[in-house]
């Protein structure tokens, strides 16, 4: 049978015709379409959802509006939802949280009796004596942490982000947003309204404004029906905007959605929360604001089983119970804290329809029914000064207690962009100032809440939207509100305690006081001592109550006590949405399926992914030995189109080459390569490549596959300074690039066709030289990495897997063999070339690392020459060297320390074994007293084993370099 | 339950502590012989060693606004010593020790909580950089080493070995890696110190700094001047701010660095885990909650607001480590103001001014020193200026004499 709903105008959000199911701690719950899991789980009279967080205490809905941690529930794939947000429809089994045993009989609710052993911050005081024991402890407390439990194997769902513009970007479309909303775009102002609630009207769609209630739903309907026909006007509704960052930047939540909203100036219509007062037991479930009354009846038409007592701190709460009782709910007692309401008709309201009213009284303390998790009756008592009451009580029987304290704006956003807030002792309310430009307030949020008034602010809000957009609009219209809606001390101690201050983090008055009495006054390090405010509500709830309670205790005013930072987000988000889509692009150069056809190990390097070597990775020595006896003895060819490539062109050219790279370039011959260092201010070498001259004012560079992105902005920087006339562009994609090495490779060009006299006379080494390989516009250089007679092949990237296959059969009769990267590492390592960055850290300057060749004496400037030249002036305190070791002494691995009289002096850098040389060859930092080729290092290899490794002369292979001059 | 909390059951409510942990306002004193600026962790360690190891106790800390409320308050609190260069490894190990005995020393809990650090290699630069940080770490008695993917699975068996496009290598695990309830860092150092004597002025801010013949003769604060023999300055996020007040410039620039925290669930996450590559690091409270962060803001600004672009993409990174988080939800966003150096090492020791000590640059990374800055600070202030051998490396002199103390790459991913 599904359970029985009130009639409209009751009910709203719900589809009477449409009855749904879903499971909650394994029984079978029944709603209706429309309903989110509380408000079902109250229709069937369940008030009691979770356990929390310190005592695990039964907890059940306070606001039902999502704002409490109360409702944290578990479902299958996640922890922690709010049950208001999430719909009531079949999800697998849903259940409470933080308990052991079940929801109902929870063991660890021990904790709740042994309270009083566990002061505020109580673990600051203990678990670490004697010495050793916090491990044990340790691992207690953090086992005993937590709320949800994560599902470990969960994967992202699909979830999307989107960018909106706006003029105006009105956050909250209560009766003040939609005011604002509507003014605005009359005015001419492309407007974006948000709301959290599926329902346009905010309050109106749940409050009742006054005892005659006859305009609100006029107003609603007129209000919602412009606003949802203006065409300046989009709304997005069940949709949370979370945050307020810099310039209107909002993040807008709605559902799977990420809404980027940027807005030219926005108005916060963001509405209040309402506060609960703060007696003993006063989490029991069955506890709710007015405000969760209200919407369980008017939006879901739940009439909650009763007698119900409602506790008064403003005469909202009058019309809350005025409605309750005309729904059919029976009221055991209206509470006043005051001793009378403001408008003087409302008690006899209440006679009319034989409600009791007890005035300048309290519910001081209440009490849980026989099952210990809902309430079952209250203690009430009259209140003879601030915060303390008489003697006489008395015992109301009740399943539900509703209770308004009054309101604190929604200071959040506000509270984002910077603006404060103070307490005005008269009203006992909070307001904001200081708000950032181009930020208006409409509404409860700026502590206005007579409806007309709070209508009447919106249209303000929208007019000064409409001026800061340098749009017309007519005259503010003046607001007035005298109402007062807080009550100035709604709180009562307890001589036995459990008046909860903060639902999320289980603490009572004392402990709030006490953080205080400890010295921890200033409200943050209350904060942060207490962990009030912490939790996932952030102190919508507590910051009032904390405040006064701290300003009472440290004699200051609650202005000057204030609340805590508010950070985003305003409500938990979820970080499945905050991440989006994942996209990991990866570069391939064009011969890419000819690597993976022939069995390449790719790895990364840097975004592209580039072959190590051919074939299998369990024989990865074999493979690379045998690439590089191919290199050696007869051709290999590798693609190093990953390599950067950049253009420079202009008169100024070779002077902007001068001035950026450590070489003298202005004489650089046309149809010449020379290796160009890069530096930085601090003189530590940062890059390097190959400069090829191809006209007087036009150079070809090469930078390092990881490194070029940098030198291109480096480039482009200083030239914004320098102002050179010349043009840098990156072609690193426009060209890809083949390296033929080996002593058969110019044979290979020949075989491929090449339109270039490729003779060492006419293309000597070092030389590079345009025309046609193999039918392809190339760019050639002698270049020899490896150290064999070679060639550089660049060519549009279009043609480049054409280029590939023409070289590999015209390689065939050669036997030609591609090689992979980390043979190339290998073959340079036999020729003792460097690599940035592998060989050079953050610190090596050109002196350290053999390069001082490459620093031109004579040009007054380049970028770091002043650095270059102090740190080569000074006596070096590393140098890097060569050294070799026997195949069978433990092989250092890259990262090994060199160490000196016990002390660190250096690392190695590159070690491999040399195949070509049948020993083991490696590059190392050492003390630069050791730097002689007789001398000898210690390096400490695995599990600490030391070998003495003898200096050898660079470089290992070849040291006259006559085959790469073939 | 501990007996320690027995005491607690008396049924009182009053806190039972026979005195508060830190002292309420006082009027502040025309002379000092010590004033110590900045009143986050650095500083009130500073004045816990002063009073404890030297018998100073006419000192001074003045904090703008409360108790370890700059960095100190919003740092992710990792502890570590396994850096790149001798001096620094040095520098944090004996800072890592002292950590360990901390509670015991100040009878208050800092939860030093030793679950290990693991880094995540993703290129074989990487690998060679972490193993040479391991060989390091262990020559000063640290515990770290390079471990397999097979030893990451095991250890942490939620991660996603190959994220992005960029599969897991190797890691560096750090098992001295910790974490300490950074707030009582500084509460226990401020208790320390004041219970020996030392004032702790809140909400007091120096606005100027008085100097003749290169000699600081007193400061100036919103309540007033105050004459003193020597000054530190301990700032933070505002160390370049302060040293223009002293009158010279230092090598510095402030850059936002944000964190931010979900909401807690059962721990699932012992070791604290982070990526070399994906500038993320990720790791489980001991409230249940998980703390990710990475790197600083693009750009530098004097402003800790926070920002969508870093927490987009910061989360993204997360992701791809543990796709399950995908399904938790985020409860806060913050950010600090970081003072960071070219070779993202500290500045400490003197100035060119005679009795005014530096102790900055300590950008994301100067929680975990907090300790060891305290003591080496006060060394130098009770012998009157000689530079304790642990910091010399670190003199504001090394950057006219290229002496960098380069922990760049052992910076980057995980503070
Ligand atoms: C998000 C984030 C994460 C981090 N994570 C880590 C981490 O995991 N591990 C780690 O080791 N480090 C980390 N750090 C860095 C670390 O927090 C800082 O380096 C460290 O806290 C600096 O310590 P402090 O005590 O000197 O600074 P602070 O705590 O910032 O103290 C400086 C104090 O000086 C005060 N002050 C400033 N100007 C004045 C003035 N004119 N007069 C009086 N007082 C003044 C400030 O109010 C502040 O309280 C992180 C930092 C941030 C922002």
């Amino acid at each position: 049978m599904s359970p029985s709903r009130l009639e409209h105008p009751f009910g709203q959000l719900i589809d009477r015709d449409t009855p749904v199911t879903f499971e909650f701690e394994g029984e079978t719950v029944q709603g209706y379409a429309g309903d989110n899991v509380a408000s079902a789980l109250i229709g069937e009279g369940r008030w009691l959802m979770s356990r929390s967080f310190k005592y695990h205490r039964p907890r059940g809905p306070l606001s039902l509006a999502g704002h409490d941690a109360n409702t944290l529930i578990q479902t299958p794939t996640a922890a922690n939802r709010l049950a208001e947000d999430l719909m009531a429809k079949d999800q697998g089994t849903l259940s409470g949280q933080n308990y052991l045993g079940s929801l109902k009989f929870d063991y660890y609710s021990l904790l709740d009796r042994l309270g009083r052993f566990l002061p505020v911050g109580f673990y600051y005081r203990a678990f670490f004596k004697p010495r050793g024991m916090w491990r044990f402890w340790e691992n207690v407390i953090r086992n005993a942490a937590g709320l949800g439990v994560a599902n470990l194997e969960a994967t992202p769902r699909y979830t999307d982000k989107q960018y909106l513009f706006c003029d105006v970007a009105v956050i909250g479309a209560g009766p003040a947003g939609l005011n604002a909303a509507l003014t605005a775009a009359t005015g001419g102002a492309e407007v974006l309204l948000v709301d959290e609630q599926e329902l346009l009207g905010g309050a109106l769609t749940y409050h009742r404004f006054t005892l005659e209630d006859d305009s609100r739903a006029q107003t609603l309907k007129a209000l919602s029906n412009a606003v949802a026909n203006h065409d300046k006007i989009r709304v997005l509704t069940g949709a949370t905007c979370n945050a307020w960052f810099s310039d209107h930047y909002l993040p807008v939540f709605q559902g799977d959605r990420l809404y980027k909203v940027r807005a030219k100036t926005c108005v916060l219509a963001t509405g209040s929360s309402e506060q609960p007062v703060v007696f003993r037991n006063n989490d029991l479930p069955g506890i709710v604001l007015c405000s969760g009354l209200e919407r369980l009846m008017m939006h879901h038409g739940v009439c909650p089983e009763g007698p119900a007592v409602i506790l008064a701190g403003n005469d909202d709460a009058y019309l809350t119970a005025i409605t309750a009782a005309e729904a059919g709910l029976s009221i055991a007692g209206v509470v006043d804290l005051r001793s009378e309401p403001d408008d003087l008709a409302l008690p006899a309201a209440l006679s009319e329809l034989g409600i009791t009213l007890y005035q300048s009284a309290t519910v001081y303390e209440a009490h849980s029914d026989k099952s210990g998790a809902q309430l079952g009756a209250v203690t009430i008592y009259p209140i003879e000064s601030e915060g303390k009451v008489g003697v006489t009580p008395t015992h109301l029987e009740c399943r539900l207690l509703a209770m308004s304290a009054g309101f604190m704006p929604a200071y959040q956003l506000a509270c984002h962009g910077g603006a404060k807030l103070a307490y005005h002792d008269d009203k006992s309310e909070f307001t904001l100032t200081e708000l950032p430009e181009g930020m208006h307030l409409a509404g409860s949020v700026n502590s206005t809440h007579d409806l007309k008034a709070v209508c009447a602010d919106g249209r303000n809000a929208g007019r000064g939207a409409l001026r800061a957009l340098a749009l017309e609009t007519d005259n503010d219209e003046t607001v007035q509100c005298e109402r007062h809606v807080n009550h100035p001390w709604p709180i009562f101690k307890h001589p036995k305690g459990r008046e909860f201050v903060d639902f999320d983090e289980d603490l009572q008055i004392k402990d709030i006081i006490n953080s205080a009495r400890l010295g921890y006054r200033d409200i943050q390090l209350v904060k942060r001592y207490s962990t009030v405010g912490m939790g996932p509500s952030q102190g919508r709830h507590s910051a009032l109550t904390t405040a006064r309670l701290i300003a009472d205790a440290t004699e200051r005013t609650v202005t000057e006590t204030g609340v805590t930072t508010a950070r985003p987000p305003v409500k938990p988000e979820s970080l499945g949405v905050l991440a989006g889509r994942r996209f990991h692009p990866i570069k391939k150069t064009p011969m890419d399926q000819r690597h993976l056809a022939l069995g390449a190990h790719m790895i990364p390097a840097g975004s592209w992914r580039r072959p190590a070597f051919y074939g299998a990775l369990d024989h990865r020595a074999a493979n690379i030995a045998a690439e590089a006896h191919a290199v050696r003895n007869g051709v290999g060819m590798i693609d190093v189109s990953t390599l950067g490539g950049i253009e420079l062109r202009g008169p100024d050219a070779a002077e902007f080459m001068n001035r950026i790279y450590t070489y003298g370039f202005l004489k650089q011959p046309v149809g010449k390569t020379r290796y160009a260092a890069l530096a930085n201010e601090q003189g530590v070498i940062i890059d390097d490549g190959v400069a090829a001259r191809l006209a007087e004012d036009h150079f070809y560079v090469t930078a390092t596959t990881t490194g070029v992105d940098r030198v291109y902005s480096e480039m482009l920087r200083w030239n914004a300074q320098w102002r050179l006339d010349l043009d840098i562009a990156q072609v690193t994609s426009a060209y890809s690039a083949v390296n033929v090495a080996g002593p058969f490779s110019r044979d290979v060009l020949e075989q491929a066709g090449c339109n270039i006299e490729l003779s060492s006379e006419s293309f000597p080494y070092l030389a590079c030289r345009e025309g046609m390989v193999a039918g392809i516009p190339a760019r050639l250089m002698r270049v020899g990495f490896v150290g064999e007679l070679g060639f550089e092949l660049h060519v549009p990237s279009l043609m480049a897997q054409t280029l590939w296959d023409k070289l590999m059969v015209a390689g065939e009769p050669f036997n030609i063999k591609p090689f992979g990267v980390e043979t190339q590492r290998l073959l340079r390592l036999e020729k003792g070339h460097i690599i940035i960055g592998q060989d050079t850290d953050g610190m090596s300057h050109p002196g350290e690392v053999g390069l001082a060749w490459a620093i031109n004496r004579k040009k007054a400037f380049f970028v770091g020459r002043r650095s270059v030249d102090i740190l080569m002036s000074q006596p070096l305190k590393r140098q890097l060297v060569g050294f070799t070791l026997s195949p069978s002494a433990p092989k250092p691995e890259e990262g090994h320390l060199v160490l000196r009289d016990g002390d660190i002096v250096g690392t190695v850098t590159s070690c491999e074994y040399s195949p070509t040389l049948a020993k083991v060859i490696g590059l190392a930092y050492v003390h630069p007293d050791d730097a002689q080729p007789d001398s000898e290092v210690t390096i400490r290899t695995a599990d600490g084993v030391c070998v003495q490794a003898p200096i050898a002369t660079l470089p290992f292979y070849d040291p006259g370099n006559a085959r790469q001059q073939l | 339950m501990p007996l320690g909390l027995l005491k607690y059951g008396r049924g009182s409510d009053y806190p039972f502590e026979r005195q508060p942990d830190l002292p309420g306002p006082r009027e502040l004193k025309k002379h000092y012989d010590v004033v110590i600026i900045g009143g986050g962790g650095h500083g009130v360690a500073t004045a816990y060693y002063l009073a404890k190891y030297h018998g100073i106790t006419n000192v001074a800390v003045l904090e703008k606004a409360y108790l370890g409320g700059g960095n100190t308050a919003r740092n992710t609190a990792v502890i570590r010593s396994n850096y790149l260069t001798p001096e620094g490894v040095r520098f944090y190990s004996a800072s890592v020790k002292l950590y360990e005995n901390l509670a015991n020393e100040f009878d208050f809990n800092i939860m030093y909580s030793q679950r290990g650090q693991l880094t995540l290699a993703h290129t074989d630069a990487t690998v060679r950089a972490f193993r040479q940080r391991a060989e390091v770490n262990k020559h000063f008695g640290g515990r770290t080493e390079m471990i397999d993917r097979q030893s990451i699975a095991e250890l942490v068996p939620c991660l996603n070995l190959d994220p992005a496009q960029l599969p897991v290598l190797a890691g560096l695990w750090h098992q001295d890696g910790a974490t300490a309830r950074h707030d009582a860092v500084a509460w226990g150092y401020a208790r320390g110190a004041t219970q020996r004597g030392v004032e702790l002025h809140q909400l007091t801010e120096v606005t100027g700094i008085e100097s003749a013949a290169g000699q600081v003769t007193g400061v100036v604060t919103n309540r007033g001047k105050i004459a003193c023999g020597t000054v530190i300055q301990a700032v933070a996020g505002h160390s370049a701010v302060m040293s223009q007040k002293a009158g010279f410039p230092l090598p510095i620039v402030a850059y936002p660095l944000q964190a931010m925290v979900t909401l807690p669930v059962k721990p699932f996450l012992n070791p604290l885990v982070s990526s070399s590559a994906l500038h993320c690091y990720v790791q489980q409270t001991s409230r249940g909650e998980i703390v990710i962060g990475g790197g600083s803001d693009p750009y530098p600004l004097y402003n800790s607001r926070a920002s969508l672009p870093l927490k987009e993409s910061l989360i993204a990174s997360a992701v791809d480590m543990f796709p399950f988080l995908s399904e938790m939800r985020l409860l806060r966003q913050w950010a600090g103001i970081t003072d960071m150096t070219a070779d993202y090492s500290p500045i400490m020791g003197l100035s060119p001014l005679k009795n005014y000590y530096l102790d900055a640059g300590w950008g994301t990374w100067g929680f975990k020193a907090t300790p060891i800055c305290g003591k080496t600070m006060a060394e130098l202030v009770a012998s009157g200026g000689e530079v304790p051998t642990l910091i010399q490396p670190f003199t504001l002199e090394r950057f006219d004499h290229f002496q960098q103390v380069n922990e760049m790459g052992a910076t980057a991913a995980s503070h």
